[in-house]
């Protein structure tokens, strides 16, 4: 890297070596071939899509039944927003309480434990998760408040994703927290504050940008996610508000299309190409915007 | 510094002194309730899994007879798949990784490729199997063959392998590459001949990590077309298969607790299967650390 050793080798212009290091840059640029591969095959078939249903009705109504034609994304939108909200009401606070616990709280040692355990957690896979809710989550926890709680329902859906999502939020708020300066820690304690204090007026605030990029994160990782509430939310595309009924996701729609039979070329087709660009751009903000935080908060300390 | 501050504290009035072991307890009770749930889950995965798990689960085919199911070629299929990916993705990634870390100019074009590194592991990996169902199944001909569901997979782990190559990299110090170059090797003989050995044990668990992640994915698999239910193991790249994610998703699917069983049965396989790999990947990171100290 340093300026010398380049004059160095550059004496000794080998073709091994040339060859070597073209080869070396194809591996690198097959990455941005991945990224085109993934932005042209998704606008194609939207593309196609969009000649077939007005882009303006795909956009904003809620009425989505292929079957007879009509493709009103709201009623996904909705199932996916519903069940991210949910989730990060749990995968928040409980996230951060956990970040502030092991960064401030706990003993190292305690901390060495606690952490692989619950990467552990973000390590199952998400069918794993599906499975959990549709088998504890829904007759365990659900029906001990809603006691006709059908078997597909967007609350456990909710609980399992916000599990999934735990790990995530806690693990980078840690992080965050932890690179905070001690010298503002003694700063506070100096000025006669209480470890909560500390934590909460001090640390916390110190290292928001951090936490609010690991929830960004975690609201990006809620809405891509597939598995868990295909299998715990059902497939009835619908705006309800009740935790009990069953809602469709995107995502659990692309599976259920891409799993039957949808002959190539049709609508339906068509419609999870749609679906697919609808997440991807949603995604690519909230990362995009996720990394800036992080930037930010890098560029402090 | 937490003697001071326990000093400090002590002096404080009791409410004050109440406020702060509650805050503490409320931190701690939410620290818990992730371990609990993981271990609840993994309760409910033994409990029903246990009667489910036995030789004859291990080796049978599918059936829609729940006694006689097996999840044989899903297995088969899972590993199968994990040895095309990491015949695929490790060249591809180690490389990538290797010319942005020792090669590279600092320029733009190699910080395009690295914003887009970044963002492509952060792609919902439903995407990469719409990308897959486009490109491998549709456009290649390869249909619901076990080469789409690796190639799939392939794309899904290169950013991550990309992204643990590079901070392995990273770690080897500088000092090592000047000493071979000062010795008159070139730039590749240094990063191969030094960089690399000490670098590999950091790559290999970087990778495998990365791997078991994208043996656990159902959803880019299953909408690149992998199969449910298959009544044969895969004899060539261009054979339909089966992976277990896509299995237990099948099964979890059905009403019948009976199938419930057979998916939690399913489930402690993948577990044990992943947690073999990391397990490997711990040694492999212990080991390394421990020559370096």
């Amino acid at each position: 890297m340093a300026t010398e050793t380049f004059t160095l080798t550059s004496h000794r212009k080998r073709p091994v070596e040339r060859a070597i290091k073209i080869a070396l840059f194809g591996c690198a640029a097959f990455s941005v071939l991945i990224t085109v591969g993934i932005i042209y095959t998704l606008l194609v078939d939207t593309i196609t899509f969009f000649g077939n249903v007005s882009i303006v009705d795909f956009l904003t109504k809620a009425n989505w039944s292929p079957q007879s034609g009509s493709f009103g994304v709201l009623e996904l939108v909705w199932g996916t927003m519903i069940i991210t909200v949910g989730a990060m009401l749990v995968a928040g606070p409980l996230g951060v309480a956990t970040a502030v616990y092991l960064s401030e709280y706990a003993p190292a040692r305690v901390r060495r434990v606690v952490k692989p355990i619950l990467e552990i957690l973000a390590g199952v896979p998400t069918v794993v998760f599906g499975y959990f809710a549709l088998n504890f989550i829904t007759p365990e926890l659900m029906r001990a408040i809603y006691s006709d709680c059908g078997i597909f329902n967007w609350g456990s859906a909710a609980l399992v994703l916000g599990l999934f999502i735990l790990p995530t939020v806690a693990s980078l708020s840690e992080d965050a927290m932890r690179a905070v300066p001690s010298s503002l820690r003694q700063a506070g304690y100096g000025l006669g504050s209480s470890k909560l204090r500390v934590s909460m007026r001090v640390v916390l605030p110190a290292a928001l940008s951090g936490v609010v990029a690991a929830l960004i994160l975690g609201i990006s990782r809620a809405v891509g996610e597939t598995m868990a509430v295909t299998i715990a939310a059902g497939a009835t595309p619908q705006i309800a508000f009740s935790p009990c009924a069953s809602v469709q996701t995107m995502t659990a729609y692309i599976v259920q299309v891409a799993g039957g039979e949808a002959s190539t070329g049709s609508v339906e087709y068509g419609s999870i190409f749609a679906l697919g660009s609808t997440l991807f751009a949603i995604t690519l903000l909230l990362n995009s915007l996720s990394i800036r935080f992080v930037k930010r908060f890098r560029e402090v300390y | 510094m937490a003697v001071r501050i326990e000093t400090l504290t002590r002096r404080r009035s009791w409410t004050t002194r109440f406020g702060d072991r509650l805050a503490e307890a409320s931190l701690l009770a939410a620290t818990a309730v992730g371990l609990i749930a993981l271990t609840v889950l993994l309760w409910t995965v033994l409990d029903q899994g246990a009667t489910a798990l036995n030789w004859p689960f291990i080796r049978n085919f599918a059936s829609r007879i729940p006694e006689r199911a097996g999840i044989w070629p899903p297995l088969v299929g899972t590993i199968y798949l994990m040895l095309l990916v990491t015949a695929a993705s490790f060249p591809l990634g180690v490389g990538a990784a290797i010319y942005l870390e020792e090669f590279a100019p600092r320029n733009r074009l190699t910080s395009a490729i690295e914003t887009n590194i970044a963002n492509l592991a952060a792609v919902p990996s439903i995407i990469y199997g719409l990308l897959g169902l486009a490109l491998f199944y549709r456009a290649m001909n390869l249909g619901r063959s076990l080469l789409t569901g690796a190639l799939t997979l392939t794309l899904l782990v290169l950013p991550v392998i990309i992204i643990a190559t590079r901070e392995a990299l990273r770690a080897v110090p500088h000092s090592i590459r000047l000493g071979a170059m000062a010795l008159g090797a070139t730039r590749w003989e240094a990063v191969y001949k030094q960089v690399l050995p000490i670098a590999i044990p950091g790559i290999m668990t970087g990778t495998i990590l990365g791997l078991s992640r994208a043996i656990g994915e159902t959803a880019p698999l299953l909408v690149a077309g992998a199969a449910a239910f298959v009544a044969f193991t895969p004899d060539h790249l261009l054979d339909a298969y089966s992976a277990l994610p896509i299995q237990i998703f099948d099964w979890v699917r059905r009403p019948q607790p009976d199938f419930q069983a057979l998916a939690a049965g399913a489930i402690l396989v993948l577990l044990a299967l992943l947690l073999t790999m990391n397990a490997i990947a711990i040694v492999i990171r212990n080991r390394y650390y421990r020559r370096n100290r």
